[in-house]
């Protein structure tokens, strides 16, 4: 969909190798506003999941408040985040935990 | 206003007068929102140089405008490690890649002021538009919700202040407007 991300994500594999730093994880948190169907269309479209995952994901920040969508160096999390804020998602990076 | 369909691949509807002023209306205060907030950014020549943009790195104090500009790292979180210097990261990401962030919601609210004719009437969009318009309508929502302070027990009834009330009915009614699209553009 988008080539700049990858790009970048395939430039940061070996530095991240290299580092012993765990991965980075994006978290989408839950928002009174966002639609279940929008969430899940936006995490289709971003990430190319399947309707069966982007749903379960899309529960998962429904009912427990927040969940992991993607994860990986911190280059690529931070061009997924970056994804998710334009979509209108509240969207964080964090270390793996 | 009746459901969005698809017609040959185009996602199509028809607004009323009254309606496509109240898209346009909302859509276009964001965009000028977005625009003043990018104004405040930090100009400097060696960025009109370069071309790399480097927007403010702390968020902003208005709610709303903070709800659709967050920020990378939730410096609140229990599980996020102290040694990370979060805020410094936090303004850092923000500081990079607000500009555009800005620069994409302004984007798909022109493609809404593009798209959706000044007295209503029938629109028509290719998905890449009507996915514009998701954005777009979101950002909307988000900020009405935000301004009306919509929680997850979202209130059944009206608030009793007039413009309160007008907000909370426009909410309702662009809430249906983009689950139709959603549908719309899954099926």
């Amino acid at each position: 969909m988008t080539t700049p991300a990858e790009v970048e994500s395939a430039q940061a594999e070996p530095e991240e190798a290299a580092s012993e730093e765990r991965p980075w994880v994006a978290v989408v948190w839950n928002d009174p506003v966002n639609l279940m169907s929008y969430v899940t269309y936006v995490l289709q479209k971003i990430f190319g999941y399947s309707k069966e995952h982007a749903t379960k994901l899309m529960l998962d920040v429904h009912n427990k408040g927040r969940a992991v969508v993607s994860s990986g160096s911190k280059e690529k999390v931070e061009g997924d985040v970056a994804k998710l804020h334009a979509a209108g998602l509240w969207a964080t990076m964090q270390h793996d935990s | 206003m009746q459901d969005w369909t698809r017609d040959n691949g185009r996602l199509v509807t028809e607004f009323e007068p009254n309606e496509a002023a109240v898209i346009r209306g909302l859509v276009g205060e964001i965009k000028d929102m977005l625009t003043a907030r990018a104004d405040q950014a930090p100009q400097d020549e060696l960025a009109e140089l370069t071309g790399m943009r480097a927007g403010p790195s702390t968020p902003p104090e208005e709610s709303v405008l903070a709800r659709l500009l967050p920020d990378f790292i939730r410096p609140d979180r229990d599980s996020f490690e102290p040694e990370a210097e979060s805020s410094d990261t936090a303004g850092a990401l923000r500081s990079l890649h607000e500009p555009e962030l800005i620069e994409h919601k302004s984007g798909v609210a022109a493609t809404v002021l593009d798209t959706c004719p000044e007295r209503g009437g029938r629109v028509s969009l290719t998905e890449d538009q009507a996915d514009s318009w998701l954005s777009a309508l979101n950002d909307v929502r988000l900020a009405l919700g935000t301004a009306l302070g919509v929680s997850e027990e979202v209130p059944e009834d009206p608030p009793e202040d007039q413009l309160q009330r007008e907000h909370y009915y426009v909410y309702q009614w662009l809430t249906w407007v983009q689950e139709s699209l959603i549908q719309a553009l899954a099926s």
